[in-house]
């Protein structure tokens, strides 16, 4: 029975095919994160993931300067943020957000560029409820020069993360330069695209077309903008249909780079569930280039969401691309159902004649064979255990 | 989770001609019409089901996906900004939300405006672009008392026919937008009933041209 036990952990936690590289690395998942995830092989996973693909992990403070929040308010797209004054009177933020602390302090920058990873709860309050809210995230950036092939490596990595949590996921990926360049295009200015990139993340087409006639665009681009709100599918099948909606220079490149990444990607032999959604939008003084949005069935809203934000770079200062993504571990553990049969692989029954350095040896024994165990007088009826042995009786036994 | 459409409709008049429309669609469930004790129904030809729900809360449960797809009218939309697709516009269940005072009544700019109205976001968004500093009073319903027994200056609120304003020595200040009902989907089961929700759509979208109810 116990054997038994041993071999499927085993084979759960052997799902890294990449046993060549042999780096030694450690990693220390927080306390309050295993106790909340009993079922957090997949967060296991992840960390292990990402530490293989070079990604460092990063802790940071809960706390940062109200002023960072100020001046990128619009970043943060939803939920006001929690602020207190420190002992000396400044303005301090409960973090509500983790880009943007790691794309200031970031020591990339020209040549050199950083691979990041962490796990964090960010503070906001809900615009809905109006309560506080504490969300655990876990994410990945990377920072410096942005190629093809770093592209691909993000939307890899974001694949493999959402295939960890669910076989039935989808990445939907959009092009922010694809949109504004359509947009530019039909000579819609700012105050306008920005109402239109809002209705296009309703995929409210009625809007679109409302909003279009009273800035005077012409009938066939209105018509292109909005089958923004209508083109969904798969890669290839969507691709096709948006080469119609090539108007200048820059929907031809985001478009090619689209196309380049689903090809280095689609070489796989494991297929990805990657869909062509131009209705992922995100705020365009921040993301440029290939925005996405992961979800997972079963999940009421995306788990994941990312994309490449070489505008935020600038406007902090830093001439270089940026580009990572979050996943909302919160809608991850809501979604994930709790069907833990057992609280404990073993329930070790003691009594007061027995040895404690007995038990705790045997404890020891169980624990390093990689059995959970859990060691008590009685069991009150509460403890819900594969096994349970009683010490006195066992060793006797042998 | 199986492979039903969870249609949240909303209780009243609007949801009434609303599955009129789907049933004309082809999504037809007899059983709606006789409800008796029932709150879900079902009709597992088609893969249908529906259930009734306050107008207000349809935007909740498709959000929260407890409905995959819902009807809901543009008020309701526009005041509680949900994260859902918003695929159709029915054309059905047309009014306005207007702002309404006592007739002839002035309200001097210098002045904070007093306003009632069942929707607060829609109403601080509107004072909002033109500048005007308002004070809000949140009502649940029989809007229109407030200007007449002084406790607000204005009210926001949804007019049809402007019938009720009139008897009430009312009238319509200004316009703020054309309410219909929408058609809206949740965002992730739009991507993994993609073919089912499209499909309605279509169905829908066919029927509300032929009837040119849509603008």
């Amino acid at each position: 029975m116990l054997s038994q036990i041993k071999d499927d952990k085993a084979k759960e936690s052997g799902y890294i095919r990449l046993k060549a590289v042999r780096v030694q690395f450690t990693f220390a998942i927080p306390e309050d994160i295993m106790f909340q995830y009993k079922n957090s092989d997949f967060l296991t996973a992840l960390y292990s993931l990402y530490e293989k693909t070079g990604y460092k992990k990063y802790k940071m403070s809960k706390f940062e300067e109200y002023s960072l929040y100020l001046d990128n308010k619009s970043f943060l797209s939803d939920g006001a943020i929690i602020t207190f004054n420190d002992p000396d009177g400044k303005l301090l933020a409960l973090k509500p957000d983790v880009t943007l602390s790691i794309a200031k302090n970031t020591s990339a920058g020209g040549k050199r560029s950083e691979k990041l990873y962490y796990t964090e709860n960010v503070y906001r309050i809900s615009d809905s409820s109006r309560q506080l809210k504490e969300i655990m995230q876990m994410g990945l950036e990377y920072i410096g020069e942005v190629d093809l092939y770093v592209l691909c490596e993000v939307i890899f990595l974001a694949c493999m993360s959402l295939s960890e949590i669910s076989e039935s996921y989808t990445l939907d990926i959009s092009h922010m330069g694809f949109v504004t360049g359509l947009l530019e295009g039909a000579g819609i200015n700012e105050e306008k695209r920005r109402r239109i990139l809002e209705a296009v993340s309703r995929k409210s087409s009625h809007e679109i077309e409302h909003i279009c006639k009273k800035s005077g665009a012409d009938a066939e681009y209105t018509e292109k903008i909005k089958s923004l709100c209508t083109l969904y599918g798969s890669f290839d099948t969507v691709l096709k249909k948006a080469k119609a909606l090539v108007v200048n220079d820059k929907t031809a490149d985001s478009l090619s780079e689209l196309e380049s990444i689903y090809n280095a990607l689609s070489a796989f032999d494991n297929k990805f569930n990657l869909n062509l959604d131009f209705s992922v939008v995100n705020d365009m003084s921040y993301y440029n280039g290939i925005i996405f949005r992961g979800y997972i069935e079963g999940a009421a809203s995306s788990v994941l969401s990312g994309g490449r934000y070489d505008n935020l770079m600038l406007r902090l200062g830093n001439n270089t691309g940026a580009i990572g993504f979050a996943i909302n571990l919160d809608t991850v553990s809501m979604y994930a159902e709790n069907d833990e049969e057992y609280d404990t692989d073993v329930l070790l029954l003691y009594s007061d004649s027995d040895s404690p350095a007995e038990v705790l040896s045997w404890v020891n024994s169980l624990v390093q064979s990689g059995t959970a165990v859990r060691a008590a007088k009685q069991n009150d009826g509460h403890i819900r255990c594969r096994e349970v042995i009683e010490f006195e009786k066992r060793k006797n036994n042998g | 989770m199986d492979n039903y459409i969870n249609i949240a409709l909303p209780k009243g008049r609007l949801g009434e001609n609303a599955y009129n429309l789907l049933e004309e669609a082809g999504y037809a469930c007899p059983e709606i019409k006789n409800p008796g004790r029932k709150l879900i129904f079902e009709n597992s030809e088609t893969r249908v089901r529906y259930f009734w729900v306050k107008p207000s809360d349809v935007s909740i449960y498709v959000e929260k996906q407890a409905a995959d797809v819902g009807i809901v009218g543009l008020d309701i939309l526009l005041e509680s900004k949900p994260d859902i697709y918003e695929l159709l516009n029915l054309g059905i269940g047309k009014c306005r939300m207007a702002i309404a005072s006592k007739k002839g009544a002035h309200f001097p700019l210098d002045k904070t405006l007093r306003v009632a109205t069942k929707f607060p976001n829609i109403a601080k968004n509107y004072y909002a672009n033109l500048g005007r500093d308002i004070d809000i009073i949140k009502l649940n319903g029989s809007i229109e008392l407030a200007p007449i027994l002084g406790l607000s200056d204005v009210i926001v609120d949804i007019v049809e026919t402007g019938k009720t304003l009139y008897a009430n020595n009312l009238e319509v200040v200004e316009d703020i937008v054309t309410i219909s009902a929408r058609f809206v989907a949740n965002k992730s089961s739009f991507k993994f009933k993609t073919k089912e929700i499209q499909k309605m759509t279509e169905k829908l979208s066919l029927l509300c041209d032929a009837k040119g109810e849509v603008q």
